[in-house]
């Protein structure tokens, strides 16, 4: 007769952490883990003995010294007297600045050839197809440098606007000017501020901006609640109470009248000499970084766009159509929110890339935080190792923000499935 | 008869249709300017295009090939088409045209990259199209190491005895598997490789140089590459390198390891999120700094190796889109069969999403090839930073649309050539896995 032993209870061999299913992937893993430590210690190791050899320590009160070097587009208070930290600030506040303005211009762009793109004008269609291949395959760095030089070679010279016999005009009404220095335009001012407020002693904050966006955010708040109510009616009693003047008025009143209590007025370029003065003075290095980056990761954005529209399948147009709907109605209720949701994670890959492709900011000149960091004061100071270090972290800092950001919406929009 | 009748005896005619319905102007009516909206932008459109023709068609056309400096191109331009007329100075091309494609590459030998890029394209048939012989892929996998030769020249032997130790280390395993199993034969071939390469692929290189001493090709150090060869050859080292390791990386941030996962992401997610500039910054100040005391190697092989470090990374991408995209079912039909991991990986699971991802890799590929044009940052001579070397010398002092205006036409002609090529595989590819 059989018994049945029972399962019996096997002792632990080594030889098990390789043949036993549950003790290897531990083995694998422990073994990789270890292999990856002494990677980094051997990397480590190498760099000390390195740098020992140069007579080099890895060290950042260099970040504490003056800067002794100038930037000529900043957002906030700097001089030669400042230290290197002030200037990688200012540099990467340049980053985002170009990085912000150019996300905006190559959303706008792009969306809008990409829905020409699928436009029935034959036409139009083909210019756009062109556009986005000849922006998609010549290299950004290449724009770059290919807007400078449109922007240098030909806009005229400030000289050209003098005298009676002068070549060029200021457009807009006489408050751009175009010059090939960089591009004046007309600045904000108010003659009886609330002055600035200073952060810490670090940098000013504009009062008068404050306000106006806290004005405007309140009178937004307000028209919302509005509506709420007014469609609360609706449901309530069937009737729509006419409300869009309230709204208009609630959003549009508020500023204007803060803006006259301010005594807002605009400060327009004027010749002076040789050059303009007054204005905000934008530079040719920030416009063609700026143009060339809107317009590169435009041609990638319209593709998007195109796909994402094109994922609706037919039949949603035609049951919108079928429904009444008209064509604009149809695409902003019916099309566009299903498209959306195909859009948004390759968009925010294309804002990264936007971004990362800023840091060629290099290419003409214009100081962003590879130019101040990773460029004056890594050649001044000699801290390859440190200043590449922090430069890396700030690009990862706004790269993880920013998709983190835009992953958080992108779960919003995301299609609830059964 | 009465030849008198109510009722039609032929058929009338066909009436022609009305003239707004048919030919061109229907064709107009339907795609130009149906609607105001489309006649504005058709309007506008045909504005654009006669801007730009007026303005780029005589100055490409009204041009001096012929000058030797831009003074002279202004002077040939103004004789020919008259006082005041700004044509291209093309001259600039005609004489510079050799350094931009081959940089300062020794001009007896550009049979060399030449026949390099050439067999480039034999190398990939085999990868590529399917209708080639399987035998071909013999020298695909022998391309990588004669192209070394032939661009870096030296003695082919040096060259040779690397694969010769990856055999060694193959027959090798083969050999140990077989009587103590994998493990030790892995660990048993690695030692002989490197063993191998470490002592005996020096001398094993200078005897074979002394028996066959005609495989020998002049020097060219790598200070001497530049133009779209050092772009090409930035470009396709870095994605062919980066392929294996992206795989790996990919693979590895699919797997069910903790740590190895771990390791995987971090890594992709630090390369994809600092720019590709950054990287190169290290690779031209720190990469020595890592290395071993004493290492010290050029540049363009340090870019080389950030390059494949960045475009690994999204390689890995794209191979994990395609991981994701096969269904589920396929990796539970290989566990079912009783494959092991790497099995089941190498045999059911990478064929099919290596497939879905060439694509990807393509646009990878145009990405990394345009990305080549950052090394001009860091002072290597590719085709922009020769353009700003050329626009140094006193000659053609002064000029710039030129040398952009072909490097631009130039690189939008590969890589829109590569782009088709891709969106034609999606189609070839497309066998779908809709259910």
């Amino acid at each position: 007769m059989l018994t049945n032993p029972g399962p019996q209870k096997p002792g632990f061999r080594l030889s098990m952490l390789i043949n036993d299913s549950r003790y290897r992937s531990m083995t694998i893993q422990v073994v990789a883990l270890m292999g990856f430590m002494l990677l980094i210690a051997w990397l480590i190791n190498n760099t000390i003995q390195n740098l020992n050899a140069l007579g080099k320590d890895v060290d950042f009160s260099f970040l504490g010294q003056p800067a002794s070097y100038d930037i000529n587009q900043r957002l906030i208070e700097y001089t030669s007297r400042s230290t290197h930290l002030r200037a990688s600030v200012v540099g990467l506040l340049n980053t985002l600045l170009v990085a912000t303005m150019g996300c905006v211009l190559a959303t706008v762009i792009g969306v809008l050839v990409g829905v020409l793109r699928l436009s029935k004008n034959w036409l139009v269609a083909r210019l756009m197809t062109v556009f986005v291949e000849m922006f998609r395959n010549v290299p950004v760095l290449l724009w770059i440098v290919f807007f400078m030089v449109i922007l240098i070679e030909t806009l005229p010279r400030p000289r050209d606007f003098r005298g009676e016999d002068a070549t060029a005009t200021m457009s807009l009404w006489d408050s751009v000017a175009l010059t090939n220095r960089g591009i004046y335009v007309p600045e904000p001012l108010f003659s009886n501020g609330f002055g600035d407020l200073s952060i810490f002693g670090l940098f000013d904050v504009s009062l008068d901006l404050f306000a106006l966006l806290a004005v405007l955010g309140i009178g937004i708040f307000i028209a919302r609640k509005v509506r709420q109510r007014a469609l609360a009616i609706q449901a309530a009693t069937g009737t729509l109470p006419t409300t869009w003047y309230i709204r208009l008025s609630l959003i549009v009143v508020p500023p204007v009248a803060l803006l006259t209590y301010l005594g807002f007025h605009l400060g327009y370029p004027e010749l002076k000499g040789f050059n303009f003065s007054g204005g905000i003075h934008m530079r040719n290095s920030l416009i063609a970084l700026w143009l060339a980056l809107s317009f590169y990761t435009a041609a990638f954005i319209a593709e998007i766009v195109r796909a994402g529209i094109t994922s609706v399948s037919k039949g949603q147009t035609e049951a919108a159509y079928s429904l009444g709907l008209r064509p604009g109605l149809t695409m902003s209720l019916v099309i566009l929110p299903q498209a959306l949701r195909v859009i948004i994670p390759p968009l925010i890959s294309q804002f990264l890339n936007l971004t990362k492709n800023s840091s060629l900011a290099i290419a003409v000149g214009y100081m962003d935080v590879t130019g101040t960091l990773g460029g004056i004061t890594l050649n001044q100071t000699g801290r390859e190792l440190e200043t590449i270090l922090l430069l890396m972290l700030c690009y990862l800092f706004i790269s993880l923000s920013v998709s983190a950001v835009l992953n958080w919406y992108n779960n919003r929009v995301k299609l609830v499935e059964r | 008869m009465n030849s008198v009748s109510y009722v039609r005896t032929e058929m009338a005619s066909v009436r022609p249709a009305p003239k707004m319905y048919v030919g061109l102007v229907a064709w107009a009516r339907e795609n130009l300017f149906g609607g105001w909206l489309n006649s504005v932008l058709t309007i506008l459109s045909i504005l654009a295009i006669a801007f730009f023709l007026v303005e780029s068609v005589p100055w490409v056309f009204q041009s001096s090939w012929t000058a030797t400096s831009l003074r002279g191109c202004r002077e040939a331009i103004a004789a020919t088409y008259g006082e005041g007329v700004s044509g291209a100075c093309w001259a600039v091309i005609r004489e510079r045209y050799l350094q931009l494609l081959y940089g300062f590459f020794p001009s007896d030998s550009y049979w060399r990259p030449n026949l390099t890029l050439i067999l480039l394209f034999v190398a990939l048939a085999p990868i590529l199209f399917t209708r080639f012989p399987r035998k071909m892929l013999w020298f695909s996998a022998a391309y990588p190491f004669l192209g070394v030769w032939l661009l870096w020249g030296g003695s082919l032997w040096d060259i040779a005895v690397i694969p010769l130790g990856l055999a060694v280390g193959c027959a090798a395993f083969f050999a140990i598997a077989r009587a103590f199993g994998s493990l030790p034969g892995i660990i048993g071939a690695v030692l002989i490789t490197l063993l191998f390469w470490i002592f005996l692929a020096g001398p094993l290189a200078g005897i074979l140089q002394g028996i066959i001493p005609f495989l020998h090709l002049e020097s060219v150090e790598s200070a001497k590459f530049g133009g779209f060869m050092l772009s090409t050859t930035i470009g396709v080292t870095g994605i062919a390198c980066s392929l294996p390791i992206g795989i790996l990386l990919a693979l590895g941030r699919q797997s069910d390891l903790l740590i190895v996962k771990s390791i995987c992401v971090g890594f992709i997610e630090f390369i994809r999120g600092v720019p590709l500039i950054t990287l190169l910054f290290v690779a031209s100040t720190l990469l020595n700094i890592f290395l071993p005391p004493g290492t010290n190697f050029d540049l363009i092989l340090r870019v080389i190796i950030m390059v494949t470090l960045f475009a690994s990374a999204y390689i890995a991408e794209v191979v994990r889109g395609g991981l994701a995209s096969l269904p589920k079912g396929q990796y539970e039909a290989a566990d079912a069969l009783g494959l092991d991991y790497w099995k089941s990986m190498r045999l059911i699971i990478l064929p099919q999403a290596l497939k879905v991802s060439i694509p990807g890799i393509v646009s990878t590929f145009i990405g990394l090839f345009k990305d080549t044009t950052l090394v001009s940052i860091i002072g290597l001579l590719d085709p922009l930073g020769l353009s700003n070397a050329i626009r140094a010398d006193g000659n053609w002092n002064g000029i710039v649309w030129e040398l952009y205006v072909f490097v631009a036409v130039i690189f939008f002609v590969f890589c829109f050539a590569m782009s088709r090529y891709s969106m034609y595989l999606e189609r070839k590819l497309e066998t779908g896995h809709d259910r």
